[in-house]
């Protein structure tokens, strides 16, 4: 089975984030990039299956020549090659994205294109869909388990208070919610062998941007927390002001 | 993790990489269980077939004998991330990687090589190193422990051997010692000694306040015959067991600073949120002149120790040069971890907290490996050209 993985490099999840000077973006110095986690929950389902059933998994990510380091990461947790779509920045118009994408992943021959059900760090979730309508496949999103035929798969998807099991041909998109695999350590073999994997860079054939930020703000301070008061007193206070100005109750 | 110097950005994306992985794996499987495995006095075995597979074992050996053929400053990453984790996780490591996968990687047959360095990268095979006896510590050249050529080439060991890490764990010990009656350290030779052997015995060292998560073990050979093929055919006096040394030592200078940076981040992070006279006690300018200072001795020492790493990675380091960052880094991490307990206050005597565990652990690695005295020694000799060893 030959998988692609449309994988982003973003922020970890613990960073404390500022807002850069332009005002349109984070500020990058000290933050630390890794695999968006919903991409590398992915990386490690495709790993598990050609392990299993044999084949090939390409990563592809897209965005200035940083992505490479995230494309390597991928490759020394065993991914065998890497795609490189070169862009001076990743745009915010998920479908200009998703053009560029499409146009890579056409002419491929894979089978299964998956995505992360989303980016950690801009939450959006269209990529995936977007890039299958262009590609004309099926497309199934959040699957928390994929089982996997030579025709066709089937998959799980989280629904609030229930589960939806769906059926689809092959090749299709998925993008994967977590759940489905806990992504490995890259071994220190799996490190150097990176190093040696082909790793391809060729510019981005992005479509028209279209959308754009104007500006980021950082969520406001928290309020400091109030003492109602002490012992059993303070409960009818405690529940009024939860009442009426939290509004909780 | 601190990183004052921004020192991350001299470090290649490769060496990252292993310091990242091994972190993560400290983080996600060694802090969890340390603490209640270090009370209990036992090495977390279960850890094993992980460190295993994420290939820490012998990481800088090549790549034809089952390693990862890493450069020495991803080695010496990896020790201060294990080492972060727990002094004796990082000597479990240091022994198997530089005191008996080295020895043989250096001074073995290919045969030897072939049949056990793979195996030890995986830990199918665990090692132990023999050189310091109960009497011989600082000088090694003194070893009575003794091994007899007999006329089919075969060998007979006697002696004892003291202080070993892994010792009652290990399938294979490398054992010095001098040979055929010659009490001259040039006569001194390395022998891989099964563990299973007859007249091999291992006994474990109880009691012992600091190192409780690393097996520490006392060795008695007595009559051990051992086949032609068990000595390292490259091995000839004491330069070679000195030879191991300084790997093993390098790779503590690394390890000193990981135990600092957990000590630091774990005081800074309580000094935020402890709340004393109505504010939090990182406020206060005792607590901000502790945390400076150790901010900057880790800095200085993460610097040491990577400047050291590219020497060595460029064949041009010395063993002088080794033992001022054994000497210079583990001492600053045993007072690190003095003031990050101190500034714990009464929570900082707990199991529960890692710097007093940091703290004692320290008190072994100052003084394995070449004490700290017998650093400063070397150092004098190599500026003075005067030997101060034996008065």
């Amino acid at each position: 089975m030959k998988i692609a993985v449309c994988i982003k490099r973003g922020p970890d999840s613990e960073t404390r984030f500022k807002i850069a000077s332009t005002g349109t973006a984070i500020d990058e110095a000290g933050v630390k990039f890794d695999i968006s986690d919903f991409d590398s929950y992915a990386v490690e389902f495709a790993l598990q299956t050609v392990e299993k059933q044999g084949g090939e998994v390409v990563v592809v990510s897209l965005g200035p020549d940083t992505v490479q380091e995230t494309l390597r990461k991928a490759m020394s947790m065993g991914a065998d090659r890497g795609v490189h779509l070169k862009a001076d920045a990743l745009p915010h118009d998920g479908l200009a994205v998703a053009q560029a994408l499409a146009a890579e992943l056409k002419d491929g021959g894979y089978d299964l294109v998956l995505f992360g059900k989303l980016a950690s760090d801009t939450a959006a979730g269209t990529i995936g869909a977007m890039t299958a309508e262009l590609l004309g496949l099926p497309c199934v999103t959040a699957a928390s388990k994929l089982d996997l035929g030579a025709a066709g798969g089937t998959a799980r998807r989280d629904l609030e208070g229930a589960a939806e099991i769906v059926e689809f041909p092959l090749p299709a998109v998925v993008t994967i919610d977590e759940g489905i695999a806990r992504p490995r350590y890259p071994s220190l073999k799996g490190i150097m062998a990176a190093k040696k994997k082909p790793l391809e860079s060729k510019p981005a054939q992005l479509g028209p941007v279209r959308v754009s930020v104007t500006r980021m703000e950082l969520p406001p301070d928290r309020p400091p927390g109030r003492i109602i008061g002490k012992g059993k007193e303070a409960v009818p206070e405690l529940i009024r002001v939860l009442q009426t100005e939290a509004k909780v109750l | 993790m601190l990183d004052f110097y921004n020192i991350d950005s001299v470090l290649s994306e490769e060496e990252r990489a292993v310091r990242d992985s091994v972190r993560r794996f400290v983080d996600e499987r060694v802090l969890p269980i340390i603490g209640k495995a270090y009370v209990e006095g036992r090495f977390p075995r279960e850890i094993l077939p992980q460190m295993a597979e994420l290939g820490v074992f012998g990481a800088n050996l090549p790549e034809e004998y089952g390693c990862a053929g890493l450069n020495n400053v991803a080695y010496g990453l990896i020790n201060q991330e294990l080492e972060r984790g727990d002094s004796g996780v990082r000597s479990f490591a240091s022994v198997q990687s530089s005191l008996v996968m080295y020895p043989i990687f250096a001074f073995g047959s290919e045969e030897q090589k072939r049949h056990w360095l793979p195996k030890m990268a995986t830990a199918e095979a665990i090692g132990c190193f023999g050189l310091t006896e109960p009497d011989y510590g600082s000088n090694p050249s003194g070893m009575i422990t003794m091994a007899q050529e007999q006329p089919d080439g075969t060998w007979v060991l006697n002696g004892a051997k003291m202080w070993i890490t892994n010792g009652s764990t290990a399938h294979v010990a490398v054992v010095w010692a001098k040979t055929n009656g010659d009490k001259d350290d040039r006569s001194i030779r390395g022998f891989l000694v099964p563990t299973d052997a007859t007249g091999f015995k291992a006994r474990d060292q109880k009691g012992k306040l600091s190192l409780r998560a690393s097996d520490t073990s006392e060795l008695v050979f007595e009559d051990v015959h051992l086949p032609a093929d068990a000595i390292l055919p490259k091995s000839g006096g004491l330069k070679s067991p000195l030879m191991c040394l300084t790997q093993a030592r390098y790779g503590i200078s690394w390890g000193a600073i990981g135990a600092a940076m957990a000590c630091f981040e774990e005081c800074v992070s309580y000094a935020k949120n402890r709340v004393m006279f109505g504010r939090p006690i990182a406020g206060f300018q005792l607590q901000q002149e502790r945390i400076a200072d150790m901010l900057t001795e880790i800095t200085k020492a993460q610097l040491v120790s990577l400047h050291l790493g590219r020497l060595k990675d460029a064949g041009s380091y010395t063993p002088q040069q080794v033992s001022l960052a054994k000497r210079n880094n583990v001492d600053m991490a045993t007072n690190v971890a003095r003031e990050a307990r101190r500034l714990l206050g009464a929570n900082g005597i707990l199991a529960e907290y890692g710097a007093m565990r940091h703290m004692a652990n320290l008190e072994s690695v100052y003084t394995y490996e070449g004490t700290h005295d017998v650093h400063t020694l070397i150092l004098g000799q190599a500026v003075t050209g005067m030997n101060a060893f034996g008065g």
